[in-house]
């Protein structure tokens, strides 16, 4: 049954593999089902077990999910969060890649620069939160900046890692194939950097979504929530709110929703990035 | 070897005469580092590369072959000395460092094709970025140059989805749609296994026997070396500078029954010795070294 189970899913998703696929929903399985009887253990069994118990049961969260998914307000907030996330990605994008190409190729504006790099990266983009509502007019545009300093910094890294992780053997050899520097940069540099501007676009996505929640919460959620209630101003105000509210539920909801967005642009990133580097796919 | 002589001729009435690609090598010498304190690595070394022909270099790793290679090359300069090819100075006095240029064309170590590129891709590269055919001609020849190499079929794969020893074949042919009047081999099979190695070998000789490009080759590989060559340069150790020469007289076009013939084993047990001689010597050096 199991075979025939994992014959039908085989087809219905390339995705879906053999062992590890039921190793997963087994495994899933099991956590929901130790964190139902935990939330419920003082009406199941009559006591409570520790920190489990204070969690709501998974079947509540999906029944607050469920009524959240009708109601425009969580799709709003949605919608709010995921704008500053691709706003602060794409901008940390279209800086941080010829900024991160620039550093590798130029000896001479990696020594101005890179210092400076240095001693900003370590600083949490969190960090930056205050600064950045004092420097930026609008509370947006702080939010904003924030989510854009949690994927700058990592996009930077890897491109500069990998145009210098670049073989010297393809310089060499396109050298010789009597390339100008223009074609190097183009035809070596670009495709050569590709993957690392890939990986780096892939995990700096998921720090931006770490970011902006965080930056939501702190700064009140924006001017779009900054007068509270339901309207919504982004998914970590939506939890703050709930937390204030008393709604437990829809905190661990909201919390779900960030990791299934989170999820979901990471796949979306890793997709492209495939289509984009079609030589490193396998078979 | 029935077409040989037509491709030869075809060649020849097209372009410049065939024997053409000599390298002369004159009192080399390359230090890294400072002149006084620092690394020896090529000592007075003084060799020709005879036009047309296979020239092999011998000697144990490490020992500065790959360095008088990339010199020919141009992607590194030497300390003194000169290098011409035929009659122009690639490098000598005033000007350490070769202009690198499709003229001569690396084969390398563990191969350079690149990854992004599709096999044909590679193969037009060097055309295409000399500007001196469209793409569409470009595609037909490495397409002619590819099937003529035993390697239809491949074309729009990537290197990374070919065999190793495919992959280098597609680079010989990525080489020689350069047109250059010599192929720098710098230990271009190395990491094959025995078995595909012979096979290399002959597709080798094959390709050069309907070229006749001349061809600098660099091995540790004795074996190898002897069945190639028209010339054997043994090298000694670090700092390296010819040890022995040999003019291997075993007639081309030579196939792997050479092997087992008298004359191939006396080269083998004339030179064996002066080889192992050096790699004990570079054994030792590496031992003190650490």
């Amino acid at each position: 049954m199991v075979a025939a189970a994992r014959a039908i899913s085989g087809k219905l998703t390339g995705f879906v593999a053999g062992d590890d696929f039921w190793r997963g929903v087994v495994a899933i399985a099991a956590f929901l089902i130790f964190w139902e009887a935990g939330s419920r253990s003082h009406a199941w069994f009559g006591f409570s077990f520790p920190w489990v118990s204070q969690v709501p049961a998974p079947t509540a969260v999906l029944q607050a999910m469920f009524r959240l998914v009708q109601e425009p307000s969580f799709w709003n907030s949605t919608f709010l969060s995921t704008l500053r996330v691709f706003e602060g990605f794409f901008a940390a994008m279209l800086i941080g890649i010829p900024l991160g190409l620039a550093m590798a190729v130029s000896r001479t504006f990696f020594g101005i620069s890179f210092p400076v790099f240095e001693v900003l990266r370590p600083i949490p983009p969190l960090a930056w939160v205050p600064a950045s509502i004092i420097f930026w007019p609008t509370q947006e545009l702080s939010i904003a900046f924030v989510t854009f300093l949690g994927a700058f910094f990592t996009i930077v890294i890897n491109v500069i890692g990998g145009a210098r992780a670049i073989d010297v053997r393809y310089f060499q050899a396109a050298r010789s194939m009597g390339s100008s520097t223009w074609d190097i940069f183009r035809r070596i540099i670009l495709p050569g950097t590709l993957p690392s501007i890939v990986v780096g676009a892939t995990v700096g996505v998921g720090i931006t979504w770490a970011v902006v929640v965080a930056a939501e919460m702190i700064s009140g959620g924006g001017s779009a929530g900054s007068m509270g209630g339901a309207a919504g101003g982004g998914l970590g105000f939506f939890i703050w709110n709930s937390y204030v509210g008393g709604s437990y539920t829809q905190i661990v909801a909201g919390m779900i929703s960030i990791g299934i967005a989170g999820y979901a642009s990471s796949a979306a990133l890793r997709k492209i990035g495939n289509l984009m580097t079609p030589w490193l796919s396998e078979n | 070897m029935s077409v040989e002589p037509a491709v030869m001729a075809s060649r020849s009435a097209v372009a410049q005469p065939v024997r053409q690609g000599g390298v002369r090598i004159n009192d080399v010498v390359k230090i890294y580092g400072a002149k006084d304190t620092g690394l020896l690595a090529v000592d007075h070394c003084t060799f020709e590369v005879p036009p047309g022909e296979i020239t092999v270099c011998v000697g144990p790793s490490g020992c500065g072959k790959t360095t008088l290679l990339n010199a020919i090359a141009g992607f590194h300069s030497i300390t003194s000395g000169s290098i011409y090819l035929d009659d122009e100075m690639l490098c000598g006095p005033g000007k350490l460092k070769a202009q690198p240029g499709p003229d001569r064309i690396v084969v390398f170590q563990n191969g350079a094709l690149f990854p992004w590129k599709t096999n044909i891709e590679n193969v037009t590269f060097g055309p295409i970025m000399q500007g001196v055919m469209p793409r569409a001609e470009a595609d037909d020849k490495a397409r002619a140059m590819m099937a003529d190499a035993g390697l239809r079929g491949i074309e729009h794969n990537y290197p990374g989805e070919i065999s190793s020893g495919v992959r280098r074949r597609v680079e010989i042919v990525r080489a020689l749609m350069n047109n250059p009047k010599i192929l720098l081999l710098d230990e271009p099979y190395r990491a094959l296994d025995s078995l595909t190695k012979s096979v290399m070998h002959e597709a080798l000789l094959e390709i050069f026997y309907k070229n006749r490009v001349s061809i600098f080759f660099i091995t540790h590989d004795l074996e190898e070396a002897i069945f190639l060559g028209h010339k054997v340069v043994i090298m000694t150790t670090r700092p390296c500078r010819p040890k022995k020469i040999l003019d291997i007289d075993i007639p081309h076009p030579r196939d792997y029954s050479v092997l087992t013939t008298k004359r191939f084993r006396e080269f083998m047990e004339e030179t064996v010795a002066a080889v192992h001689e050096e790699a004990i010597k570079a054994f030792a050096a590496g031992e003190k070294e650490r």
